[in-house]
């Protein structure tokens, strides 16, 4: 595997960095030539994860959101998204559709739209300590004019 | 995210424009509820044509409309939604409580 390319990001767990998260990753990506529905599918699984740092991680308080995207052998791209918040204690239950310990104002779909929206969803967590979600998306590239 | 509505007939419109995230949510939210307390519509239909971008945090506000209208005996459609919320809707499942409609042509 080789890193073609990278960046970090840190930011406060506000909510208007949401879409700032958004735009970024897409800004990235970019360079991997992707179609505006791979770029949906990008945003999209930023939107959840970053969101899930602000709702969950850090219910009553502000904490940093670290976000790192990394192509990986010139045509994969790497999401990785990390919270110092509460942590989750059984994370295969977190990760069934509808799950949700937000009330109403929750679906309970983010995992499984990372989940299918990407080609590959870790989670690690560590009650107390944080949460990792690492993503993993291949643009192919296409030939010719589109 | 921008909302705007139009009511005849006892049906109403709510149109959303922009982005529908977890920051945006709580206008939408309350603007939707607003406008059902105003006319008391039997049929809502939220327009999505201008709505760019939709994660889980609106399927949320969906389904609370949905609740708010169901409980007055009223009945809710989804209109017109873009490739990227749609794919968020079809990933819900939500069409199964909520009819989802392109929006029809007009020819001339
Ligand atoms: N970063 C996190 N820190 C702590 N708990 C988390 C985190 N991410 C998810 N969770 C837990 O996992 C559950 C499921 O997350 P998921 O994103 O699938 O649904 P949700 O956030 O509850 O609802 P939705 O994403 O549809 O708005 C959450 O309700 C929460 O309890
Ligand atoms: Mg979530």
């Amino acid at each position: 595997m080789t890193v073609t390319n990278y960046i970090k990001l840190e930011f406060p767990s506000f909510s208007s960095n949401e879409s700032f998260a958004r735009a970024a990753a897409a800004g990235f990506a970019a360079q991997l030539d992707p179609t505006l529905d791979e770029l949906g599918d990008i945003k999209t699984s930023v939107s959840e994860a970053v969101t899930n740092c602000i709702v969950h991680a850090y219910p009553d308080s502000i904490g940093t959101i670290s976000m790192r995207l990394r192509i990986l052998d010139g045509e994969k791209l790497e999401i990785v998204i990390r919270d110092k918040g509460r942590g989750i204690a059984d994370l295969q239950q977190a990760m069934l559709p509808m799950y949700t310990t937000g009330g109403e104002e929750r679906s309970g779909m983010g995992f499984t739209i990372m989940e299918s929206f990407m080609d590959k969803l870790k989670v690690k967590s560590t009650p107390g300590k944080g949460t990792t979600v690492t993503m993993l998306r291949t643009i192919r590239q296409r030939r010719g004019f589109r | 995210m921008k909302i705007a509505s139009e009511y005849s007939d006892g049906r109403l419109t709510v149109f959303l424009a922009g982005e529908l995230d977890h920051h945006s949510a709580k206008t939408a939210v309350d603007g939707i509820a607003d406008s059902i307390d105003r006319y008391l519509p039997r049929d809502l239909v939220l327009d999505l044509t201008q709505l760019g971008f939709m994660d889980s945090s609106g399927i949320a506000v969906i389904v609370r409309s949905y609740k708010k209208m169901r409980s007055a005996g009223g009945r809710m459609y989804i209109e017109n939604p873009q490739t990227q919320p749609l794919k968020v809707l079809d990933a819900s499942g939500i069409d199964r409580m909520i009819p989802i409609a392109a929006k029809r042509e007009v020819t001339t």
